[in-house]
């Protein structure tokens, strides 16, 4: 029996991958061919998806992409068996240059098994984590996890290991741990891609924090508009508790831990930590101040462990592997990879995990083959709606936090969304403050008032209105929002504005030209 | 905005069900706004004092989490919802001219439903699917790469299938 896979993760079925592995088994079906259908994850090669792989002896070949329209040659052309004049066809998938020249460490299984076979996850080195922790004592886990320089992969790139060492600290009845998965950031997917491709992973990365911790509960929030990994990931969960690696006595251990999945409203403030907290407790999502922090004072005035799918879900390896192999990889003191997340006006736009200390450029050059619409680029924006839209003189900054930092940019979750020259700078500055009023969550003026008037501000800019004098108040209101802001929204926010400012002012002034 | 779906009687009883089921889980009031609107298709004003009763807290407290998030709904949507993506990496690619052709040909704007109750439109920050923006959702249907002409056919499909029911 051969098998035969087939991606069903958002963006694979969003390009038909569901309709043609409809049609495949179909053919087998009818045929009564010898064929196994897999629905595997997606390797994040998202412009060959749907990319149908086939297993051979010498590992699996992939051809792509397969749509409706091409699925009836794939299956004319018997492509199960090896065929390597199809026009489609792409030979060993881990020999194809954008995935060989990655560093997947986060990412290693993802698209490989299916994704909720917990035999598939342990033939592929789940689960090993956990086993070693087991035998270690709260601090000791601690301790690696610092060691391996891992740091909150969210976007803030808090080191985790001294956010647990707080937790662990604290003497409380109960402690929690709260996998922060509202992915909101625009141009960025790697959390989605993780919980639908490889969700055991993010399970055994939360149980491990739990038991570092003494935490014997946990929370996941998903956002709604993750629909797929909604259904993915509550399977998962069902399963791993059938299996013994949730509930009480984990893997044969005195130790317990339990996982609710819980559902975001379409608020993008809720990626917040405090706000998620608020939006936990059945509140409005609004932002708390800190301190305390949630380490000392969490969700339901407890203990709180607050990390990011990426960042949970990278702890199984580091202890399967150790930490100084993790620690091995990266460039100053950003060590390890990040998935970085192609996105926007960008030819092979997909999934690309690298140890940070390569630079902006390979990522749109190398991996990303330049624009989609063949126009030349003009702007990227790095790290989600709040982080700065970088021109081509700083696409040789290395990728790494600080350097980021150093630049008034950020790496944040990773996400990379390329624009070509079309763009209109003054319309993305203004997206920006717009974004920002209508999801601030109003419990700071800075945000919640500034945000409105920045719009506004920016409309008389571009309609020629005073222009001069509107810009020195639209600078003094970002300064306001930065200094003055109780969280990122607010105090990010002018980031993307001023970067748009500084690097493409002639948009503004464009704008109001008759 | 039409208000089909009313109220009814038993209504009443399947929202304190709800509450009953899942009252006791701390922090039960997003989950059981999420049953409620599974349920409805949206948050009848009806169920809030019921709802408010149920988990010993104000009317107002309740409303005022309910009114915060965006994804919960006052009133009934059409049989299909249909959200843009509004976010960077969909602008990138043209959603602004597919925000303005989805409006022109529905005739209505954001958060409106069509005169025959049969769409509603819908803004949305980010479908995770920034790979083959724009993105649009439609159900728990994800799609990309759409253009004015694909948003034509999506749309023209949910009448065709409606008409294609036995």
């Amino acid at each position: 029996m051969t098998k035969i896979f087939i991606p069903r993760d958002t963006t694979s079925c969003a390009l038909g991958a569901d309709r043609v592995a409809q049609v495949i088994q179909r053919t087998i079906e009818e045929n009564q061919l010898a064929l196994q259908v897999i629905r595997n994850g997606s390797r994040g090669l998202y412009w060959l998806e749907p990319m149908i792989e086939v297993e051979t002896e010498q590992g699996r070949i992939a051809y792509g992409p397969i749509t409706m329209d091409e699925v009836d040659d794939f299956i004319a052309a018997e492509c199960w068996i090896k065929n390597e004049s199809h026009p489609l066809y792409l030979g060993l998938t881990e020999e194809i240059a954008f995935l060989k020249n990655q560093q997947r460490i986060s990412f290693a299984r993802v698209g490989i098994i299916e994704p909720t076979s917990v035999d598939d996850y342990c033939q592929q080195g789940g689960f090993v984590g956990l086993k070693n922790a087991l035998a270690m004592k709260p601090a000791e886990i601690v301790s690696c996890v610092t060691r391996s320089g891992l740091r909150g992969r969210g976007g803030a790139a808090f080191p985790t290991g001294i956010k647990w060492q707080t937790v662990l600290d604290a003497v409380a009845e109960q402690k929690i741990i709260v996998c922060n998965a509202d992915e909101g950031d625009s141009g960025t997917y790697s959390d989605r891609m993780l919980m639908e491709s490889d969700p055991f992973s993010l399970i055994e990365g939360m149980v491990i924090a739990g038991i570092a911790v003494g935490a014997t509960v946990g929370y996941i929030y998903l956002r709604e508009e993750y629909p797929l990994a909604h259904e993915v990931l509550g399977k998962a969960i069902e399963t791993a508790n059938e299996r013994g690696y949730l509930g009480s006595n984990i893997a044969g251990s005195d130790t317990g831990f339990t996982i609710e999945l819980r559902l975001g409203a379409g608020a993008y403030i809720c990626g917040e930590e405090t706000a998620m907290l608020e939006s936990l407790e059945g509140k409005r999502g609004e932002v708390r101040p800190k301190p305390p922090l949630p380490a000392v004072k969490g969700l339901f005035g407890q203990p709180t462990v607050i990390n990011n799918v990426i960042s949970l879900a990278t702890v199984p390896v580091i202890f399967a592997n150790g930490a100084d192999a993790y620690e091995s990889y990266g460039a100053g003191r950003s060590r390890g990879t990040l998935p970085f997340q192609l996105a926007g006006n960008i030819k092979y736009a997909g999934l690309v995990e690298l140890a940070f200390g390569s630079t902006l450029r390979s990522l749109l050059v190398d991996f990303g083959g330049g624009t989609r619409s063949g126009r030349p680029m003009r702007a990227v924006q790095v790290g989600g709606p709040l982080g700065a839209y970088l021109p081509e003189s700083q696409w040789d900054v290395p990728l790494d936090y600080e350097a980021f930092i150093e630049i008034d940019a950020m790496l944040g979750h990773g996400g990379v969304v390329a624009f070509d020259d079309t763009v209109d700078m003054s319309e993305q500055a203004r997206f920006s403050m717009e974004f920002c009023s209508i999801e601030s969550c109003g419990k700071c003026t800075p945000c919640r008032i500034g945000s409105v008037r920045a719009v506004e501000v920016i409309d008389k800019i571009c309609s020629g209105d005073s222009p001069e004098q509107n810009l020195r108040l639209l600078t003094e209101l970002c300064d306001t929002m930065v200094d003055a802001s109780l969280c990122a929204m607010g105090g990010m926010t002018p980031f993307p504005v001023r970067s748009a400012l500084q690097h493409f002012f002639e948009d503004f002034a464009s704008s109001s030209e008759p | 905005m039409s208000t089909v779906a009313s109220f009814q009687a038993d209504s009443a009883e399947v929202v304190k069900a709800i509450v009953k089921a899942l009252g006791d889980e701390p922090g039960a009031l997003l989950p059981i706004l999420h049953a409620v609107q599974n349920e409805f298709a949206y948050v009848p004003t009806e169920a809030l004092p019921l709802i408010a009763d149920g988990l010993n807290l104000s009317r107002a407290e309740v409303h005022g989490v309910f009114s915060f998030y965006h994804y919960f709904r006052s009133s009934p949507p059409g049989r299909h919802s249909i959200q843009i993506c509004r976010a960077e990496s969909c602008q990138a690619m043209g959603s602004r001219v597919l925000e303005a052709h989805a409006k022109q040909s529905l005739k209505i704007d954001f958060n409106q439903t069509t005169a025959d109750g049969e769409l509603t439109l819908l803004p949305v920050y980010c479908l995770g699917n920034c790979a083959c923006s724009p993105s649009v959702r439609i159900g728990n249907d994800i799609y990309g790469n759409v253009d004015p002409e694909k948003f034509d056919a999506l749309v023209s499909g949910l009448s065709t299938r409606r008409i294609e029911v036995k």
